[in-house]
């Protein structure tokens, strides 16, 4: 049973089921980093603009600040958490961003790098996309440090390396 | 900052829907993609008491292209409906005015419905839709009704919708032979709302002649501006610089736009002016008949 005014839910975070109660109000962005500890989703503007709290819902990119959490109910939700190996190995777009420059104060970097693995993902085995669309991909996640070049390159990098050992 | 406390319903049936909507009335909102609602929630600007989610209510997400016409669901995202190929096909209008619409992430969650609902006068598919002489399906406790979009823009986030209605769906007619568009606008930034912005729509005769006009500016006016009163000068003649320019001369002076941190009343008149008579050039051509 679930206290008045909370609601009990059950979604697969990065492939694991979890179970939660949560107020209506509460953003799926502040379940994931309060309930479930998963800190590497960021929050910044609360407002869509910023895109640091983006996570695939899905399989679609979405802003975890603009979802309630309770609308993730039975569904999928995936962070940057799933990114790396158990071990702590990086995934080649992490990989990527770090060989690139791709981050400094690594705020909007969450965000970015699932931005850019919806890219990555949806590219699997056709045109490699050029800069114009990586910038597209993008256009949603603000990065006070970096300039954007050296994300723009990580990106174009992983797409690279994808499409190599695709071959 | 974090929404006010409300209380969650999900219904799963349209009739589910409106008998909440009609229960709760003023103090209920509708929620879709909540690109636009759930901000102003976060910011306390709007406070329902009830959020009544479509999310989950079963078929609403339909896209479906007969040769009627195109229906789209409540919940049909912007992303689906741009990627849609009939939709590329037949409806390019739409597909290149969706694509102007924010960023990747808010597409794939915001609908096209809901951005009509949303009716902000500023924003690419109010005028796309009604340039495409769209209708609105709303359903109430007491059934449905079609509401043509020339008659559901009343004010800025205002809409012939009663609280206790909500959007089914959104009807677009199937455009006629030789019809060429164009969704032209200036933003400040890609994927910002547009400091203006034209959908045109131009549709020939066989002998490449003006037959059928239809024009409509973002941004413009306090709703979508019909300009198709100005844009009929063209009928019966094949569309060239001169007589575009004078519809963009006659729409840049019926205009009444805001002046705000984006741009001067000044400037878009001026910016409306040679959108107007670009986005019409290229719908000609388009349409297969530019002389
Ligand atoms: C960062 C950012 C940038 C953006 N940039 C742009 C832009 O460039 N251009 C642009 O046009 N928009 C922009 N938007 C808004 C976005 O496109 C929204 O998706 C759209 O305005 C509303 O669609 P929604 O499905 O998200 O509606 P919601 O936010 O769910 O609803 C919007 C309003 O419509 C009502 N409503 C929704 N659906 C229905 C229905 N079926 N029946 C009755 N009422 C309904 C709601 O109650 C609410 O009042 C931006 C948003 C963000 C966060
Ligand atoms: S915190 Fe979600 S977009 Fe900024
Ligand atoms: S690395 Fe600091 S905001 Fe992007």
């Amino acid at each position: 049973m679930s206290e008045p005014g909370r609601i009990s839910i059950e979604l697969t975070v990065n492939g694991e089921a979890h179970r939660g109660e949560v107020e209506p109000r509460t953003t799926l962005a502040d379940f994931l980093r309060e309930e479930l500890r998963l800190t590497g989703t960021h929050v910044g503007c609360e407002d869509g603009f910023c895109g640091a709290c983006t996570v695939h819902l899905d399989g679609a990119s979405a802003r975890s600040c603009l979802l309630y959490a309770v609308q993730a109910a039975g569904r999928e939700v995936r962070t940057v958490e799933s990114l790396a190996g158990p071990d702590g190995e990086l995934h080649p777009l992490q990989e990527a961003f770090r060989r690139n420059h791709g981050l400094q104060c690594g705020f909007c970097t969450p965000g970015m790098l699932m931005s850019a693995l919806e890219l990555v993902e949806s590219r699997a085995g056709g045109d490699p996309p050029d800069e114009g669309e990586i910038r597209a991909a993008i256009a949603g996640n603000i990065c006070r440090c970096t300039g954007y070049q050296g994300i723009v390159e990580a990106i174009s990098e992983a797409l690279d390396d994808r499409a190599g050992t695709a071959e | 900052m974090k929404s006010a406390a409300f209380a969650y319903h999900a219904p799963a049936a349209v009739g589910e829907a409106a008998a909440l909507l009609a229960a709760h009335g003023e103090r209920a909102r509708v929620l879709a993609g909540g690109q636009s609602l759930v901000p102003l929630m976060h910011r306390r600007i709007e406070r329902p008491e009830h959020l009544v989610d479509l999310n989950r209510v079963a078929g609403l997400d339909r896209l479906e292209a007969g040769p009627e016409g195109l229906r789209i669901g409540a919940t049909a995202r912007q992303r689906q409906v741009e990627s849609d190929p009939a939709v590329a096909a037949r409806w390019p209008l739409l597909a290149e005015a969706i694509a102007e619409v924010a960023h990747p992430a808010i597409r794939n969650r915001g609908t096209v419905v809901g951005s009509l609902c949303n009716a902000d006068p500023s924003a690419e598919l109010p005028s796309a839709a009604l340039a495409l002489e769209g209708t609105i399906v709303a359903a109430g406790a007491d059934g449905e009704r079609e509401i043509p979009l020339a008659d559901f823009f009343t004010g800025p986030g205002e809409t012939a919708l009663s609280r206790s209605e909500l959007a089914l769906e959104l009807r677009l007619p199937a455009p006629p032979p030789r019809t060429g568009s164009a969704w032209l606008e200036l933003a400040r930034r890609g994927g910002d709302l547009p400091v203006a912005g034209v959908a045109a729509v131009v549709s020939l005769d066989a002998d490449g002649r003006c037959e059928r006009v239809r024009l409509v500016c973002a941004n413009a006016a306090p709703v979508p501006l019909d300009c198709r009163f100005q844009a009929e000068a063209l009928l019966g003649a094949a569309v060239d610089e001169e007589g575009a320019a004078a519809v963009g001369a006659a729409v840049a002076a019926a205009a009444g736009p805001v002046d705000d941190y984006q741009g001067s009343a000044v400037e878009r008149r001026r910016v409306l002016a040679v959108l107007v008579r670009r986005a019409l050039l290229l719908a000609a051509e388009r349409a297969g008949g530019r002389s």
